[in-house]
């Protein structure tokens, strides 16, 4: 009864997928998960499609120890990241994300790369790079590229990938000893995309928190990383850094929440997540 | 290779509907509960939203609970899938059925296949949960009649006979 024309092939390797991708030319797109674009074929949103199944790409999928970094294949479901031990031992915040997102049957297919390529302003994932300085890594038929998170989300649902260019995996640098990673969120019902969420990444030492990193979702096209708390954050003053949240973040008002009140729940979050931080590396 | 000469409109799927072997040709498009509805006259699927919102759809694939108005008929060649037809018929899910009846957790009926899946991976899963776990495991399974009380007591009292049982 769907009115959208779909042609579907499935790869049966990376290079044939990238070689597919590259002679579509604009008129195929990648299917990972499908969490979000199946949604967008039953509403009818595109006239038009034709997929390229990726989910049979078993290289595409897991978690591996690369020294200092952990790499995250872009076919790894949301699911394993809440389970898998890596992700626990050296990149927490992934596993206390992948919690937050929609609900269990949505997570056994959902994917990372699917959910950094659709670049949703409120996703749990694209923050978590951003916070976490990780590299996306991007390629094509005759290229690979690393692109630090940073960069690589441009605005709202759009990311640094060129049209032939498909995520191939993130490489996340493993957590340190001191290193404490918080993700926390306010949403209307569980399992929602969030009003405003957050993710933390500090070095716990006493009362300061060192090469903290803090990035918002949900407060803009992209996440934004609140540069002026974090550098409050440093010095140990907490009430600086939600003060700094004035300048740091520009929310939008809409129909969940105005930009007064995004703001302030931003404060709420900050001041929960810095306590849990110190609680857990031992300092109040 | 020819780009567009590869994608097929219709594709061939071989698969197994509760324990049956089952061979199609669909449409590329088909999502698996108009499938299972449409050409396999399996009508306890049910689509309410079919953007992955209400998880009337709710069914399990190669042991994994999923949104079956999320997952196209056409990726499933070599699939196993589980709806509530075949899990009735095997009686794997009796207690929660028995559970659902007794405490009241249906009225219109549309929400319960979907809840039954959802529900089963929690009772699965062993362990005592609290009715917040249950609430929080549940909450994308909507429904519009019973107000939730029931569905969590129903669940709540599967759980913790499994956990007295043991
Ligand atoms: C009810 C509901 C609630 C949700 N709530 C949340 C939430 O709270 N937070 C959240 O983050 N997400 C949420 N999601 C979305 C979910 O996380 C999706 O799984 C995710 O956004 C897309 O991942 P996917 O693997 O399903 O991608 P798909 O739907 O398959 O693809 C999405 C897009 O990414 C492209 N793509 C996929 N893989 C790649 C790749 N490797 N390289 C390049 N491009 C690629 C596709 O071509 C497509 O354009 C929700 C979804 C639903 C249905
Ligand atoms: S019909 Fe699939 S979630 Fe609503
Ligand atoms: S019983 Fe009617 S929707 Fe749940």
């Amino acid at each position: 009864m769907k009115a959208t024309r779909v042609g579907y092939w499935r790869a049966d390797s990376v290079e044939a997928a990238l070689g597919a991708l590259r002679s579509a030319a604009g008129s195929a797109q990648l299917l990972a998960g499908g969490q979000s674009l199946v949604a967008s074929l039953n509403l009818r949103l595109a006239d038009e499609t034709n997929l390229i199944d990726i989910n049979g790409l078993t290289e595409l999928e897991g978690v591996s120890d690369e020294g200092d970094r952990i790499r995250v294949g872009a076919l790894t479901r949301h699911r394993t990241l809440e389970t898998a031990p890596l992700v626990a031992s050296s990149a927490p915040a992934l596993a206390e994300a992948a919690v937050l997102i929609a609900h269990a049957a949505i997570r056994t297919r959902g994917t990372l790369g699917g959910s950094l390529a659709y670049a949703d302003p409120a996703a749990e994932l694209p923050a978590c790079m951003v916070a976490l300085e990780a590299d996306i890594v991007a390629r094509s038929a005759d290229d690979r590229r690393r692109i630090p998170a940073e960069s690589f989300f441009e605005g709202l649902f759009q990311t640094a990938l060129a049209e032939d260019e498909m995520i191939e995996a993130v490489e996340v640098p493993k957590a340190g000893p001191l290193e404490r990673q918080v993700v926390l969120e306010l949403a209307r019902r569980s399992g929602d995309y969030a009003m405003v969420g957050l993710v933390l990444r500090a070095d716990v030492e006493g009362h300061a928190l060192a090469r903290s990193r803090i990035a918002y979702f949900g407060l803009g096209a992209v996440p934004v990383l609140a540069r002026g708390a974090m550098s409050a954050l440093e010095a140990g003053d907490l009430d600086a850094a939600v003060a700094a949240l004035a300048q740091d973040l520009d929310p939008p008002s809409d129909l969940h929440a105005s930009a007064e009140y995004r703001l302030h729940l931003a404060g709420v979050l900050l001041r929960r997540a810095v306590a849990r931080a110190r609680a857990e590396g031992g300092s109040t | 290779m020819n780009a567009e000469g590869m994608f097929r409109r219709q594709v061939e799927v071989a698969l197994t509907v509760n324990g049956e072997p089952v061979e199609a040709r669909v449409d590329a498009g088909k999502h698996l509960v108009d499938f299972l509805r449409l050409d396999l006259g399996l009508t306890g699927s049910h689509a309410g939203c079919e953007h992955g919102v209400c998880g009337a759809c709710t069914i399990r694939v190669n042991g994994e609970i999923v949104r079956g108005c999320l997952v196209l008929t056409a990726q499933l060649d070599g699939a196993e899938v589980w709806t509530v037809e075949g899990v009735s018929e095997t009686g794997e899910m009796r207690a929660l059925q028995d559970a659902f009846v007794q405490r009241n957790a249906l009225q219109c009926g549309f929400c319960t296949p979907g809840m039954l899946f959802a529900a089963a991976e929690l009772v699965e899963r062993g362990g005592r949960p609290s009715r917040e776990e249950i609430r929080e495991h549940m909450s994308g399974n909507y429904c519009r009649c019973t107000g939730y009380e029931a569905i969590i007591d129903a669940i709540e009292q599967v759980t913790s006979d499994q956990e007295g049982a043991r």
